[in-house]
């Protein structure tokens, strides 16, 4: 071999090895500082002086910030965690430096409003939020929607979500039911039906396939809730007039109570515990039921379906 | 005249073209807007908007770092190789010279930008599959940022007519950072009293006003731009670069180049 082959065959191994050795050190690092500690360090926290940073190059920064909102939430989220100190701050960093990024408001809402383990439990941030989203884009009827459903969905405060709502319903363009919604909620605030109406404007207003996959998962999850109640309230209308409990559904439809066997949204047949109690086959499949859950269960995350992610 | 300047217009616009890191920084303005449709991807509704921001930024940042680069060393380089008195020893004038060199530079960013441009809008089909009547203010924002660049390109070529080129850098880099402070310059000298409010609002007249230019987070929001603005920026920058390209010529046409 020539010198000047052997010198390049030698500094090719080296860069090789080198490299080799870097990595294993890097992955050694990472195992040394957690991510917990990564995450948890908000280097500039005011958001003035992150837009002074940005050199005019804000609404960069602000996609920035969002993505770290998004990954910041959903890492944590997965992890089933039930503290998100940043994801206050870093929303309002992300709007300040973008007071137009409404996408921020939107979900930034839905991420800290819903109590652990959906969301941050931090309601009346989300409302702090909104309200500063609405009066940096008062012509969005969206803002004014997402902040009567926080009032109506988190603190069941339903006289600020009908304000919400009729506010919204002024603005040009919104959406029909913004003004259904204002005038209903005097009297039907609590019930299904506004609850059902909320969640198809949800699901109707918005094109993102995790938004339209929530709405969808909220509108089975209120289904299941009410068909559990129905059918718990035959169980008991049977039991008055048997003097026992039913073994199974067919018992309820010889008694003439109920003509089918119940399904549940997805077609699984709902149980009949021992105990006359109803339960849904699998409850994973059902994030956010109230009712038909089997005793003892821990909901993990929710996961959407994959087939509701790509519903249109 | 105007043949003498445009030669050595073509001939600035042909050593620049010709310059490698040139076009290695106009692969990092495209890679930066390719890697807008990744960064989409990792979020949540923004796919369109951080390809308009983070492709019109890289277009904005890489073509300020191109003006800063070039336009400091479009003197200094010309009197280091001692070709400066070759083209002096024709029947060249000294401003021809300087604003030959200008519009060199200027026609070579223009190109650039051209094409940063094109990365831009191609990364945004991508994403969107299909163009808005709304996306023609992107064009706009282009529009803005070359008249940065031209602003850019006259200043660092002042500093170049006197200076050497790191020093030259150091001042130019030092008044972009300044020109995108420049409304927060006036807020300062309105608050403040005295000698220190003009002061501050003396620098921040003299001072290029860059922030005024800066609209790609508006047109990222599909927001439409004014005629008005569009008309007092253009009269703004070509302004405050004709007095920088004036400067320049003071300076040079004094210079000692014994």
């Amino acid at each position: 071999m020539k010198p000047g082959g052997r010198i390049t065959a030698i500094a090719a191994v080296l860069l090789l090895v080198c490299l080799a050795i870097s990595a294993v050190a890097v992955h050694h690092l990472d195992r040394i500082r957690s991510q917990t500690e990564w995450d948890e360090v908000l280097y500039v926290p005011s958001p003035k002086v992150v837009k002074r940073l940005s050199l005019g190059y804000d609404g960069l920064l602000a996609d920035v910030y969002w993505t770290r909102v998004v990954q910041y939430f959903g890492t944590k989220h997965h992890e089933g965690a039930r503290d998100y100190q940043l994801l206050a701050p870093l929303l309002q960093i992300t709007t300040v430096l973008d007071p137009q990024l409404t996408v921020a408001y939107e979900f930034g809402a839905n991420f800290l409003a819903p109590q652990p383990p959906y969301g941050a439990g931090m309601a009346q941030q989300a409302i702090e939020l909104v309200e500063y989203g609405i009066r940096n884009n008062p012509n969005d009827w969206k803002l004014y929607y997402n902040l009567g459903f926080i009032y109506y969905t988190e603190l069941k405060d339903y006289g600020e979500a009908a304000d919400a709502f009729a506010r919204g319903a002024r603005v040009p363009d919104a959406h029909p039911s913004l003004r259904v919604m204002a005038a209903e909620m005097a009297q039907h605030a609590g019930e299904l039906q506004m609850a059902q109406m909320m969640w198809t404007t949800a699901y109707q207003s918005s094109k993102d396939p995790n938004v339209r996959a929530n709405a969808i998962a909220h509108l089975r999850a209120l289904q299941v809730d009410e068909d559990v109640t129905n059918l718990e309230k035959l169980i008991s209308v049977y039991h008055q007039k048997a003097g026992q409990l039913p073994s199974n559904f067919f018992d309820l439809q010889a008694a003439g109570l109920l003509r089918a066997l119940p399904l549940d949204p997805l077609g699984q047949p709902y149980k009949l515990t021992a105990d006359g109690q109803v339960e849904v086959r699998d409850p994973d499949d059902f994030p956010f039921i109230t009712k038909g859950l089997p005793s003892g269960y821990v909901a993990p995350p929710p996961r959407f379906r994959p087939s509701d992610l790509g519903s249109s | 005249m105007s043949n003498r300047i445009a030669c050595i217009a073509f001939n600035t616009f042909r050593e620049a073209v010709r310059d490698r890191v040139l076009y290695n920084l106009i692969a990092f303005a495209l890679l930066m807007s390719a890697a807008a449709i990744l960064v989409g991807q990792i979020s949540i509704g923004i796919e369109r908007l951080v390809v308009v921001n983070l492709g019109l930024s890289a277009v904005s940042l890489f073509g300020v770092v191109i003006a800063i680069f070039i336009g400091i060393s479009l003197v200094s380089k010309e009197i280091e190789k001692r070709t400066l008195y070759t083209v002096l020893a024709r029947p060249v004038r000294r401003w021809e010279f300087i604003v030959g060199k200008f519009l060199g530079l200027a026609g070579t960013l223009v190109v650039n930008t051209f094409f940063m441009a094109i990365g831009v809008f191609a990364a945004l089909l991508y994403v969107t599959h299909g163009f808005q009547a709304a996306d023609g203010w992107i064009g706009i924002a282009l529009y803005f940022i070359i008249l940065q660049f031209l602003m850019m390109t006259a200043i660092a070529l002042l500093f170049s007519s006197f200076s050497s080129p790191l020093l030259s850098a150091v001042f130019t880099f030092s008044l972009f950072i300044i020109g995108s402070f420049a409304q927060d310059l006036r807020g300062f000298g309105a608050m403040a009293a005295g000698l220190s409010r003009w002061l501050a609002t003396g620098a921040a007249y003299l001072l290029p006003n860059l922030s005024s230019l800066n609209l790609i987070s508006s047109v990222a929001h599909q927001q439409a731009v004014s005629t008005q603005l569009i008309l007092t920026n253009t009269c703004y920058a070509l302004v405050y670069t004709a007095m920088a390209v004036c400067g320049s010529v003071l300076i040079f046409e004094r210079r000692n180049l014994k």
